[in-house]
């Protein structure tokens, strides 16, 4: 769980997140937009399906892979949000070719 | 990536401090450079969005991240060829270089090409640390910088190093919560004592000592945590620990930060075939390099962190050393603003002092082996209990284990769980970390979409390489 | 401990099988491994178990293989990971459509009945995500493919279990005659027995060279890549015609991709370098085939150390200049399959002088008079 800090930069545009349009803000990177929108799992562990969310948001852990625009497993935390995007988390079966 | 041409006098890989200023160097002294970075800005992580930072109070982050101002600034004012939000996914000794951008690939060459790819945390296997909720402190402070977010709710942070209390210190800055501190040095006087002197006159002591009192009188610290375990169904609930003298604790917790140090990135440096060694201080993996970064594969170097834990001034210098070096191959009668003499000078200032906190907050073996029912591979899901007793069977080295229980065959490609697998396997067959070795990297070092290889440009290469018969 | 009877040279899949089958007719066996057991390309290849495609003297013995294939675990105790859903050799054209059918008509001309010659609408049936253009297909129904690197450990196990004995890091240095047994000079120390099997792989022609019968083996490196899980979508094993492909889908969802595009190979240091122009290739003729890949990633690419023969068949047979000696080599990027059974074969050699599959083709003394060697 984290909140904004009052005094923070930015304009806020509208992504679709799973299905729902929501307010992030713009710099925000997917996966720190889902964060901030309280979305707590980004996957499903493919083994398991225990949930996963991020856990280095560097480009290390690969647990923020996210469906970005119809494109399957982009990591979220080195995309920067655009309006418009749509971003499905991934949990269950990923339909081929996505 | 149109403006990409097909050869460069250097090409270097990351935008911290030492890319940073290795390509300064390069660039101002008329070579044609190019610096490729995954991120959307540079600064790397210790400079993460030193120039798009949200925060309007630089105070809150301090005056050492502060420095990285100028570097981004005279990188971008350098002349040279910067393309952020590239992946390079591939290195030949040949200095070719596959990179991604934007999902289109392509390769092209260098001269000369510095690695400086940083560091990344080294990994902490707790019980339950692939919970939602559980993250590490870099990741923390990256939401801190990129994005003005703090954690809300009940927050601990877990672990050793330096870095600990740093974020600490920045969280209090920022106003949020912290409920506890839960620390897991060993407190091994004897060894660590033995590097004080050094310690003692390098500039990290005071700044050091500072920023742990400063965060000692707001906070709970609970010393010599022995164990460590995350608890939680769907997310992380509750955080359980043990100390010398205690039984177990638990502390409901919302966000939980785990970090026990930094290690080099060797991922980039590996599948280019450069040698690394069992480093015994820092317990890692490290390159072997000559006094300017310079591997054994010619015109292949590595600056910064990569090269060895060192922090970002001596990151700095590494890449300045480095990018000197490229100079002087490429264009020995350039005219340099750095003295040579005087950047390793700095290096040495800057390395003195490391030894002591390299020994002071080794992690301890709990936690660099973890209990059998801990996830190791976090990718494949696989635990230590598996690793161990597939030792047993015969399985020797880093690699059979992989081919075995696919530890390491996910897309982390081992960054979040090599170490550990080297370390439960030395420890099973009771040698040493370098005669296990580390997986064998190959790449692409970070996953490419097949339209993205289809899509690369035909050549003459190309057309040789198919099988005849 | 007394000397065994036959020192085999190699720990890869030839090697551990011609251990096992011999150990099973009682000889005492000691494999001399240079690095680990299945280190090469016995532990990297695509897995690929067929009698499809195969060169016209290699059919009998993969079709015998296969029989192997289909009860492997009662040979080693453990299935090697091995599932039968076929394998099927595309054609994108009505030209390579014919080219199929040719081959049919000629297998069957020689009393082989494996290979299927389907239609379009049947290549669909069996593959759904098959490309539009596709014309047809030859289909083996009854192959399939297994795990590599779990089968040669699977016969490196059970041929220890009957008393082979498997020596690593052991890099064969010196073999010479001495009275009425071969002596092995190797990394780990000096071995003798009356029997040298060569199964070295990629090295083998330096054994070869040792005994005076020099051979023009090409060290390669078959490329292959893996992607991220995806669901399942394809069952078969999928090759084809005028394209080099190996195409097959793991249970979890992986996805394999090689089929004859070659790295850089350094034999002496074991290093491989991916020649990425190369995988560019395949991508795109995946890309053709599979339309619903080109969003898959590749998480690694990799390539494996293989000996080719200048004739794309293997060297099997007894030496043809010194007594005692057996080889099996240069399965140049097709040995997997033949594994079980090449053994099989080897240990009827050893122990009585012939076998009933037709190996003449394979002799060693083949190339002589050709320029390479």
């Amino acid at each position: 769980m984290f909140r904004r800090l009052p005094d923070v930069d930015g304009t806020m545009i509208e992504v679709i997140i799973d299905g729902r349009s929501t307010r992030v803000r713009a710099g925000d990177t997917v996966a720190a937009a889902l964060i901030s929108a309280g979305v707590l799992a980004s996957r499903a562990a493919d083994v398991s399906g225990a949930p996963r969310a991020p856990y280095c948001m560097m480009g290390v852990c690969f647990e923020c892979l996210v469906t970005v625009d119809g494109v399957g497993n982009r990591q979220g935390c080195l995309l920067p949000v655009k309006s418009g995007m749509r971003i499905d988390t991934q949990h269950g079966k990923r339909e081929v070719g996505r | 990536m149109s403006e990409l041409r097909d050869a460069y006098d250097v090409a270097v890989v990351g935008a911290g401090p030492a890319g940073l200023a290795a390509a300064t160097v390069c660039a101002r002294a008329g070579l044609a450079t190019l610096l490729f970075d995954e991120q959307p800005a540079p600064g790397g992580q210790i400079y993460r969005s030193i120039t798009t930072t949200p925060l309007k109070r630089a105070t809150i982050l301090g005056a050492d991240y502060c420095a990285g101002t100028a570097l981004a600034q005279n990188f971008l004012a350098s002349g040279a060829q910067y393309v952020p939000g590239a992946t390079v996914w591939n290195l030949t000794r040949e200095r070719e270089i596959g990179v991604s951008v934007a999902g289109s690939a392509r390769l092209l060459t260098a001269g000369r090409v510095i690695l400086a790819t940083g560091a990344l945390e080294r990994p902490f296997p707790i019980p339950g640390w692939t919970l939602p909720g559980v993250m590490t402190a870099g990741a923390g402070q990256i939401l801190l910088k990129s994005s003005g977010l703090i954690p809300e709710g009940r927050t601990v942070i877990a672990g050793c190093g330096p870095l600990l209390w740093l974020i600490a210190w920045q969280y209090l800055n920022a106003g949020a919560r912290i409920d506890a501190i839960l620390e897991t040095v060993k407190g091994d006087g004897a060894a660590s004592w033995r590097h004080a002197a050094a310690f003692a006159t390098s500039p990290y002591l005071l700044k050091g000592l500072r920023m742990m009192l400063a965060v000692r009188r707001r906070v709970r610290v609970v010393s010599k945590v022995t164990a460590l375990r995350a608890e939680g169904r769907d997310r992380v609930e509750a955080v359980a620990y043990r100390t010398a003298r205690e039984t177990e604790q638990r502390l409901p917790v919302d966000n939980l930060f785990l970090h026990q140090g930094v290690v080099p990135n060797v991922n980039l440096a590996m599948a280019a075939g450069i040698e690394h060694r069992w480093d015994d201080a820092q317990l890692c993996f490290a390159p072997a390099l000559d006094a300017d970064g310079g591997s054994a594969i010619p015109g292949i170097a590595i600056a910064g962190d990569g090269a060895g834990i060192a922090g970002a001034e001596a990151a700095q210098a590494r890449g300045m050393l480095a990018g000197l070096a490229a100079v002087r191959a490429l264009r020995p009668n350039a005219a340099v603003l750095e003295d040579v003499n005087a950047v390793r000078a700095r290096l040495a200032r800057f390395t003195r002092g490391r030894a002591f906190l390299d020994v002071y907050y080794q992690p301890a073996p709990q936690f660099r082996r973890p209990a059998r029912d801990t996830l190791v591979c976090r990718c494949e899901e696989v635990t230590a209990g598996q690793i161990v007793d597939t030792v047993a069977l015969g399985c020797t080295g880093t690699n059979q284990m992989k081919a075995f229980l696919r530890c390491g065959m996910g897309p982390c490609q081992g960054r979040e769980c090599g170490l550990t697998v080297t370390e439960l396997i030395a420890q099973a067959r009771g040698v040493a970390q370098q005669e296990v070795g580390y997986y064998r990297l190959r790449p692409p070092v970070k996953p490419i979409t097949l339209g993205e290889l289809a899509g690369l440009p035909k050549n003459e290469a190309a057309l040789r390489s198919v099988a005849r018969g | 401990m007394s000397p065994p009877d036959v020192i085999v040279i190699g720990g890869g899949l030839h090697g551990c099988s011609a251990a096992l089958h011999l150990a099973r007719r009682g000889a005492h066996v000691t494999v001399l491994e240079k690095d680990h057991v299945g280190r090469h390309a016995s532990g990297v290849n695509a897995g690929g178990v067929r009698r499809l495609g195969r060169h016209l003297a290699e059919v009998p013995l993969a079709v015998a293989a296969m029989e192997l294939w289909h009860r492997i675990g009662d040979l080693v105790d453990d299935d090697c990971g091995f599932e039968s859903h076929g394998q099927v050799k595309v054609a994108e054209n009505d030209r390579e459509f014919a080219t199929l059918r040719a081959r049919v008509d000629e297998l069957t001309r020689l009393g082989f009945t494996h290979e299927e010659l389907i239609d379009r609408a049947a290549l669909k049936e069996i593959l759904p995500a098959i490309s539009d253009h596709c014309v047809g297909a030859i289909a083996c129904r009854a192959d399939g493919a297994a795990n590599p690197y779990r089968t040669t450990l699977s016969f490196n196990r059970k041929a220890e279990s009957l008393g082979v004995r498997f020596i690593e890091s052991a890099a064969v240095t010196a073999l010479a005659r001495n009275g009425r047994v071969w002596r092995v000079e190797s990394g780990a120390g000096r071995h003798e027995a009356a029997v040298v099997v060569n199964c070295a792989g990629a090295w083998a022609d330096r054994v070869a060279a040792a005994l005076g019968e020099p051979v023009p083996l090409e060290p390669i490196a078959p490329m292959l890549m893996i992607t991220a899980p995806l669901p399942l979508f394809v069952k078969p094993v999928v090759g084809a015609a005028g394209r080099p492909l190996s195409f097959k889908q793991f249970r979890n969802g992986t996805v394999l991709i090689g089929g004859g595009h070659r790295g850089r190979v350094d034999r002496d240091t074991n290093r491989t370098e991916l020649d990425f122009a190369g995988l560019a290739e395949s991508a795109r003729t995946v890309w053709d085939l599979f339309p619903v890949m080109r969003a898959a990633q590749v998480v690694r690419a990799w390539a494996g150390i293989e000996a080719r023969m200048p004739d794309d068949i293997p060297v099997i047979g007894a030496s043809s200049t010194s007594e005692g000696v057996f080889h099996a080599f240069g399965f140049s990027a097709h040995g997997f399959a033949l594994g079980p059974i090449v053994g099989a074969i080897v240990a009827e050699l050893v122990t009585g002088g012939k076998t009933n599959l037709p190996i003449a083709p394979f002799r060693i003394d083949r190339f002589v008079g050709r320029a390479e060697t």
